[in-house]
């Protein structure tokens, strides 16, 4: 079977500046794998690249064994790769309960045309899809907050709204930017069991941005390191503990002031 | 058992009936004001589900507009005499037909127009719409065929409260109802975030020009209801003026609000009647109002729910 998503020798350039060189990696189906790296890695752009925010200067990107690079980001949603925002994008003027009930969007049976008749079978989606959205806002205990506006949710919230909005869209692979950003240490670990809940309950595949390293360690089997848009390593946690390149990466990084700073 | 919406629907247009049929008695100045305002509200929740809910910046509606105005009205003028129809049958039976090719003919400019420049982000669109009012304007000027700078006379006063009321009716149920599903609330998210709502699945294009074609076909109607109300179209019937004025009710409504937009396209109509006298002055009016109006009041005249300000994090 082919990795669910391989990444072969991708590049991306903006302007003088390359800030994904040749990076070469896999997901497979299943599997929570963790990206890491420090700041201006590259880690958000290769985000940006898989679901086709950016395409590629060269290399080709495989998903389900078919090339994806070229289609526009809703098409790769459609494909099975869902996602969220290191700085949090949800619809902000939409009720959280909106907010994931829109993103069924792929799975709909209904259209402009049933909107206006309103058939029965019209009413009966949508109260099957109103079920399946409290559903998954039950995973977070967002029910309770359903019908405010996402905007007034708390940062934390807003962040676990964005992973169920995500999920709605069905698919196989979760791409997670930093999804543990701003929270306390208690917050994050919960946060990961959740993640890794997810993982199993909808049998997926993530792909996890996270800069906390024990985070990172405790959660995944796999992980990726950038560094300055390469792959420096990629093992598992306690290979890349122990590798060179790596700590001195993670060292070198905490005196010297991040690239694009 | 309909649902509850079609229920209000088809009471709005037996509504619509009664007022028609008792429209006799109506005090003639008066009865103008109502379908006038009638016309507005369908222009005005129809641009609304472009520039408020969908999120995006037309600047010619009345582009639009003169499309469907110009199409019903060559359609009437032409076939009335020549089918030899009794009046009642040409009220009751070609005007709507006109109608309907008004607004289809001015869907598809909407497409023509909209399907390019919806592609792109920002404000190419108002741009581009500005521009597409000003083509159809001169455009117009120089047909002969349609009566060229000097316009359209003659076209048959078919225009009654029972095709205005249910034109507004209609008008309302089809945006109401767009945005009233989950399907529909991907009109509002791609007005909340394009890129988000991208990585949702949501073909944004696609969205975008749905609602484009969907606005543009009730300006079209608006317009065929306008030229058989007044009798008479030029092509400066429907200018740059034309388009601010659709755009401050849809403004002063409260971008993306229902209710708020109807009562707005009334008012300001409303109120305009004693403005007619100061001629071009009334749109120096309008624009101050329309500053004073975004100092004051940013979330528009009728919404009491103040849009709070984004929160750092997103
Ligand atoms: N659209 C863009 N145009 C120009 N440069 C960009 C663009 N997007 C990213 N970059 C640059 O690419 C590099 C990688 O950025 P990226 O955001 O992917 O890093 P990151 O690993 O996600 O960092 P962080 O941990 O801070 O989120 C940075 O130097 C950044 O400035
Ligand atoms: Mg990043």
């Amino acid at each position: 079977m082919p990795p669910l998503l391989q990444l072969d020798r991708v590049t991306i350039r903006f302007g003088g500046l390359t800030a994904v060189s040749e990076v070469s990696a896999t997901v497979e189906p299943g599997e929570l794998v963790g990206l890491i790296g420090p700041n201006g890695a590259g880690k958000t752009t290769v985000f940006n690249l898989i679901t086709g925010v950016y395409a590629a200067t060269a290399g080709d990107i495989r998903f389900d064994g078919q090339p994806i690079d070229g289609l526009k980001p809703y098409a790769i949603t459609r494909r099975g790769i869902a996602r969220t925002f290191q700085n949090i994008r949800l619809f902000p003027s939409l009720t959280v309960f909106d907010n994931v009930r829109v993103a069924f969007h792929l799975h709909l049976a209904h259209d402009a045309v049933h909107s206006l008749t309103r058939g029965p079978k019209f009413f009966e989606e949508e109260a099957r899809l109103r079920e399946q959205t409290r559903e998954l806002l039950g995973i977070f205990q967002l029910e309770r907050v359903q019908d405010e506006p996402a905007r007034s949710l708390p940062y934390g919230d807003q962040r676990r709204l964005e992973i169920i909005r995500a999920l709605a869209t069905r698919p196989k692979l979760l791409l997670l930017d930093e999804p543990a950003a701003g929270m306390n240490p208690a917050e994050k670990v919960e946060l990961m069991r959740l993640i890794q809940f997810i993982q199993e309950k909808f049998q997926l595949a993530i792909l996890l941005v996270e800069h906390d390293m024990k985070v990172v360690m405790g959660v995944c089997r796999r992980i990726h390191v950038l560094e300055y848009g390469r792959k420096i390593a990629e093992g598992t946690p306690e290979a890349i503990r122990a590798n060179p390149a790596v700590i001195a990466a993670y060292l070198g990084t905490e005196a010297a002031t991040p690239r694009h700073a | 058992m309909l649902p509850r919406s079609q229920l209000w629907l088809l009471g709005a247009l037996a509504t619509a009936g009664a007022a028609s049929a008792v429209s006799g008695r109506i005090n003639p100045y008066f009865l103008d004001v109502a379908l006038g305002v009638a016309i507005n509200v369908i222009l005005a929740v129809s641009l609304n589900l472009i520039n408020g809910f969908t999120g995006q910046f037309s600047l010619g509606h009345a582009g639009f507009m003169a499309v469907g105005a110009y199409t019903a009205a060559m359609i009437t003028t032409t076939l009335a005499s020549r089918l030899g129809w009794p009046p009642v049958a040409l009220r009751w039976g070609l005007f709507p037909v006109a109608l309907l090719a008004g607004g289809l003919f001015a869907a598809v400019a909407g497409l023509a127009v909209g399907a390019p420049s919806l592609r792109l982000k920002g404000d190419y669109l108002a741009i581009v719409t500005l521009g597409f009012g000003e083509i159809i304007k001169v455009v117009l000027q120089n047909v002969k065929a349609v009566g060229a700078a000097s316009g359209l006379y003659g076209i048959p006063s078919y225009t009654n409260l029972f095709w205005t009321l249910s034109g507004a009716a209609v008008t309302v149920y089809v945006v109401w109802g767009l945005l009233n599903s989950t399907f529909g609330r991907g009109f509002l998210a791609v007005a909340d975030d394009e890129v988000a709502a991208e990585a949702m699945g949501l073909n944004t294009t696609r969205y975008k020009i749905n609602a484009f074609v969907v606005g543009s076909f009730f300006a079209g109607i608006a317009g065929g209801l306008y030229a058989h109300l007044k009798g008479y179209i030029s092509p400066t019937g429907f200018d740059f003026n034309k388009s601010i004025e659709i755009v401050v009710m849809v403004i002063l409504g409260g971008m993306g609000r229902h209710v708020g937009v109807i009562v707005a396209a009334i008012l300001l109509t409303v109120v305009q009647e004693p403005l007619r006298k100061l001629g071009d002055w009334r749109m120096i009016l309008y624009a101050l109002l329309l500053i004073g109006l975004m100092l004051a009041r940013p979330q528009g005249l009728f919404s009491w729910s103040l849009r709070k300000p984004r929160t750092a994090a997103s």
